[in-house]
């Protein structure tokens, strides 16, 4: 017999999750508990703000909110696929679907809410689905595998966020709205009309004050709608985002009190009517009010975890409901009193028909504190808003300068330095600037060492750009300066390198290492200088002037092999080739007796070539048509493609004939790292293009750009950058980005890594490459632009220029072959004969 | 006395590119570096197996002349041949010089009392 307190969680959702982490962390509390978990999923809590990022290919895992072996760790039971039907608070058991009976001391209930579909006839039709769970989403992807049109009903937060999810899944897209305009609840008419108007520029189409009748067989789609006006619109899907309603269902049928429109009723110690029964999440009703966001349910589970551990005093207080959203691509914030409430609130607006930007403040009569906002199209000003707001902090004699723009003399930042130590940074994680203060003074000196130590940033990431000001100032104030020495000759970083070889026009290693550097340089800064020239010059690197800087792959022009010899790509854009080309390529690997294999980039590799045989090999591939395939180089290797409409009876774009194209321009480019692109012809993605530094998908209406994805080591998924570009903007925006990543990555930083870097992320590339908000596009795109304009085949040139010809040679003082390179047979084929067989010499091996 | 062999014209070596020489039967990496010194050391890499000393990087690290190993990286001290990752491991090192135009190899490794 257990004498330990038996704590019951019904739900494992975000909430309910949370909550067993904060019990479990205080170890002490949590010594005499024993805790078991009813969860109706059939699997462990994930993070559903992120939901959406399932359809950008994260998957379950990645989503998991389970750290480690957090169960089997902390002794927590985890049932999983069991749902709790009823509760009998008299017997202290709460009743499974399987029969069973469960009994507890203390019950969570942390049940969250369902979405609320309006009971409409034909609401069960096939393919009318709702947005919640993970197999919600799977339901929808398949759902949109077999539809052309996509409805979502209800243009809230939520149903913007679907929008944007079916969308990117190919559907062509309408919003329904029962409201006059677009997210109601958050922001006024005028925020609204801009942001109606920025999401039908994305081609989302917005039907508002439309109120749905009944949903009906379509004539050309599966369903049509018929909405009270009389009008009505054909879809193949529909998607309910219309609310969300609290899962209360069990303590209405064991009595507890509920609010009048549903919702468990608790107080400031998340209790219920029951003393012995808290409910945290969504399905708590606290002041009459229900929380629709995390991050008051992860208070309310701070405060339900520290109570049952016997701490008493900590109470819930009620939360702020202000909210910063990406939907879409539109920035979108609102905060505290946005729609001015508050008796004899002021308000200022600021419209910008232009750059399609809507700002409203809203403040006390006497202007000194800030009541709320309201931002639309750019939502810079957000935190520092928030924190003005939260903090009750007095405004400045001109608070229209919080949203007017910078030239207009507006804009006056909030020093991170301005806050209290009290002011909540992280709202999701409740943690205080001071918090922030002592794990820096503690030794946190990066924001990932910040994150781990005090989770600020790890929830909803709405923070984190603060949390970096923050960082930044403390450290600053602290005289810490960040180390970013490229090696033990140059105190600089690459970008700085990259810099001063531009703007002081060094053209060689020895001028640069003069200026700035000292001693000798190494293996590290020899290669990075050779790269930064040839981005930004593009000589031909076997110039002698750059010749010894190149690392033995770019110096033979091939790849290094285990055994001392060489392989040799030929380039095959688009992994296009003609059989004649193929028939060339194989007649040289015949002649020369090279190991032949197709390569993981679409294209053809031919392994054991000795230095002496490289420049007569590729005499003859150059004359058969072939160019170098950069396979040795930081510099674009391959874009892989499929092989698109021009047979693929689903293609929707010529792939092929746009990666040929794209190969083309981008050959030849030395960058950090090497660089791959992928081009599929429509949705169902044949050349992996979201696994590339640089991947371009068809749709029926362009081009989807996706960036900073990596296979390799740690795979990463690219991100969806900008939609249905035509081909020119579609090169525009690769050139930005391209050039953007030569100037600023570091040394041997794949672009996926880069762009994790990137303070701001994904919305900062897109500022400086979409809205060129460092006034940087026209420069970047010169830049490309004269690295298209130098393209050599490096190889043509090594061979017909006779001194750099020469010194592909084993021997300086003579013709022998090094006889430490030994082949045998294999499947056909030779290979680099192993140690042993070296030795041995049992086996026949093979000269060439 | 030490002999010496003849292996190429002096304006074949570029400063900072390697070449390889069979010397006496010995494959030999040698190098010019940016001060206009000459160094030899042995050409097969321990670490690879390979003979490829002669195509690594010249440099200096933390007071030492260097070749690195174009394969895994390791740094060879270029005047003692010792590796600077470990130790343990060591490539030969042969004396060089520079006469009437000609690079002139040693025969045999310099042998260094233990
Ligand atoms: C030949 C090939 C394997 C094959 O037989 O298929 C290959 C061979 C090598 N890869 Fe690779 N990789 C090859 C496709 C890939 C792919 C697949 C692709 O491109 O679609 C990947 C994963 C995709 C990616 O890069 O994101 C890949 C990820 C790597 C990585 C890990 C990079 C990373 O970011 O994690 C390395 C190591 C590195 O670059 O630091 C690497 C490094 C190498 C090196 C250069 C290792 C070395 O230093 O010797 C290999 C020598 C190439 C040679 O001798 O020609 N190779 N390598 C493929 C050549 C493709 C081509 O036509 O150019
Ligand atoms: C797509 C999407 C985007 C969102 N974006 C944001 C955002 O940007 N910012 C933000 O703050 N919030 C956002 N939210 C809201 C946020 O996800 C919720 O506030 C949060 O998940 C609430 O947590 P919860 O634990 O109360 O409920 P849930 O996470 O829903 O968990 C409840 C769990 O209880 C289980 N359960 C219910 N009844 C039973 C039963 N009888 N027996 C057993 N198990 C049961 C359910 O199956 C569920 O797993 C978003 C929500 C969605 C769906
Ligand atoms: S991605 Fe689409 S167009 Fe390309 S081959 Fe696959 S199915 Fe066909
Ligand atoms: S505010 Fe959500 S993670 Fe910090």
């Amino acid at each position: 017999m257990s004498s330990k307190q038996r704590v019951v969680v019904i739900g494992n959702g975000m909430v309910g999750h949370k909550f067993l982490e904060q019990l479990v962390e205080d170890s002490v509390g949590f010594a005499g508990i024993e805790v078991t978990v009813l969860a109706e999923e059939p699997r462990a809590a994930y993070d559903r703000v992120y939901l959406s990022a399932y359809f950008s290919g994260k998957t379950a895992e990645d989503l998991s909110l389970v750290k480690g072996d957090f169960f089997a760790d902390a002794g927590v039971f985890l049932h999983l696929n069991t749902r709790a039907v009823a509760i009998d608070r008299t017997a202290k058991v709460v009743k499974v679907a399987s029969g069973e009976n469960v009994p507890y001391d203390k019950l969570v209930l942390a049940t969250g809410s369902f979405p609320f579909v309006p009971p409409l006839p034909g609401k069960d039709r096939e393919h009318c689905l709702v947005y919640r769970t993970i197999e919600d989403l799977e339901a929808i992807k398949a759902g949109a595998a077999e539809s052309k049109t996509g409805v979502v009903v209800g243009g809230g937060l939520l149903g913007l966020e679907a929008a944007k999810a079916l969308r990117d899944l190919g559907l062509d897209t309408h919003v329904v709205e029962f409201a006059p305009r677009l997210m109601a609840v958050q922001v006024d008419d005028g925020g609204g009309r801009l942001l109606r108007r920025k999401i039908e520029t994305l081609g989302v189409k917005v039907h508002t004050g439309k109120n749905t009748q009944e949903i009906v067989d379509g004539k050309a789609a599966r369903h049509a709608m018929n909405f009270a006006d009389g009008s009505s619109l054909e879809t193949d899907l529909i998607l309910f985002s219309a609310g969300i309603r609290p899962r209360d269902e069990l303590a209405r049928q064991c009595g507890l009190v509920m609010g009048e429109r549903g919702g468990i009723v608790i107080n400031d110690q998340c209790l219920t009517s029951d003393p012995d029964i808290y409910a945290i999440g969504e399905c708590a009703l606290w002041g009459g009010k229900i929380f629709g966001l995390v991050a008051p349910g992860y208070q309310m589970a701070q405060v339900a975890a520290d109570h049952i551990a016997g701490k008493i005093d900590n109470a819930f207080q009620g939360a702020d409901m202000s909210t910063k959203l990406k939907l879409m691509g539109v920035d979108v914030a609102s905060i505290g009193d946005a729609h001015g409430a508050t008796p004899g609130a002021l308000s200022y607006t600021y419209v910008d028909e232009v750059a399609e930007t809507y700002k409203k403040l809203v403040v006390s009569a006497d202007k000194k504190l800030l009541l709320g906002a309201v931002l639309v199209g750019e939502a810079e000003a957000y935190g520092t808003l928030l924190q003005l707001m939260l903090n009750k902090m007095e405004l400045p004699a001109n608070p229209e300068s919080f949203i007017l723009p910078a030239s207009e003399g507006g804009a006056p930042a909030l020093g991170a330095d301005a806050l209290p130590d009290t002011a909540q940074i992280c709202s999701c994680n409740s943690v205080s600037k001071g918090d922030i203060c002592a794990a820096i003074e503690a030794g946190a000196c990066e924001i990932g060492d910040l994150k781990s130590a005090t989770k600020a940033g790890t929830s909803c990431g709405g923070c984190t750009a603060l949390v970096g000001q923050i960082l930044k100032c403390e450290l600053a104030k602290k005289g810490v300066e960040v180390k970013k020495d490229l090696c033990e000759h140059f105190a600089y970083s690459r970008q700085e390198l990259f810099h001063m070889i531009k703007v002081e026009k060094i053209t060689t290693f020895d001028e640069l290492l003069a200026k700035h550097g000292k001693g000798d340089g190494c293996d590290i800064c020899k290669p990075t200088t050779a790269s930064i020239l040839a981005s930004t010059w593009n000589d031909h690197i076997l110039k002698p002037e750059l010749a010894g800087l190149q690392d033995t792959n770019d110096y033979y022009l091939g790849n290094l092999q285990k055994d001392g010899t060489y392989s040799v790509v030929p380039r095959m854009a688009g992994g296009e080739v003609t059989p004649d080309g193929l028939i060339a390529v194989g007649t040289v690997a015949k002649k020369y007796g090279l190991y032949t294999k197709i390569t993981g980039g679409q294209r053809v590799d031919l392994f054991g070539a000795r230095v002496e045989q490289l420049p007569s090999i590729w005499e003859e591939l150059v004359a058969a048509g072939f160019e170098t395939g950069h396979a040795y180089g930081k510099s674009l290797r391959t874009v892989k493609s499929c092989v698109g409409s021009t047979w693929c009876r689903y293609g929707v774009g010529d792939s092929v004939g746009l990666a040929v194209r794209l190969e083309n321009r981008y050959k030849g480019l030395r960058s950090p790292h090497k660089i791959k692109f992928g081009v599929s012809g429509c949705t169902r993605e044949c050349a992996e293009a979201q696994g590339k530094d640089i991947g371009v998908i068809a749709t029926e209406r362009g081009w989807n750009l996706y960036v900073c994805g990596n296979g390799g080591m740690r795979p990463r998924h690219a991100e969806l950058f900008a939609s249905d570009l035509d081909e020119e903007t579609l090169v525009k925006y690769i050139d930005r980005v391209l050039m953007f990543y030569v100037r600023t990555a570091d040394r041997l930083q794949r672009t996926s890594v880069w762009r994790e870097n990137l303070e701001g992320g994904l919305d900062y590339l897109k500022q400086v490459v979409i809205d060129d908000s460092l006034g940087l596009a026209a420069e970047l795109e010169a830049d490309m632009q004269h690295v298209a304009d130098t393209y050599q085949c490096e190889w043509k040139t090594a061979i017909e220029t006779p001194e750099v010809r020469a010194r592909f040679a084993s021997f300086v003082n003579s013709d022998a072959k090094d006889e430490n390179i030994v082949f045998v047979e294999e499947r056909g084929q030779i290979r680099p004969a192993t140690a042993s067989e070296k030795r041995a010499d049992l086996i026949d091996t093979v000269t060439v | 006395m030490t002999d010496f062999v003849t292996v190429c014209a002096a304006d074949r070596l570029i400063p900072g590119v390697g070449v390889a020489a069979l010397v006496n039967g010995h494959q030999v990496a040698i190098f010019r570096l940016r001060d206009g010194s000459l160094h030899a050391v042995g050409n097969f890499d321990p670490f690879s197996a390979a003979n490829v000393i002669s195509r690594g990087l010249v440099g200096n690290l933390q007071g030492h002349l260097v070749v690195a190993s174009p394969v895994y990286k390791q740094h060879f001290d270029l005047t003692t041949g010792i590796c600077l990752e470990d130790a343990s491991v060591s490539i030969p090192v042969y004396a060089v010089q520079e006469s009437a135009g000609s690079i002139l190899v040693a025969a045999e490794a310099v042998s260094h009392a233990a």
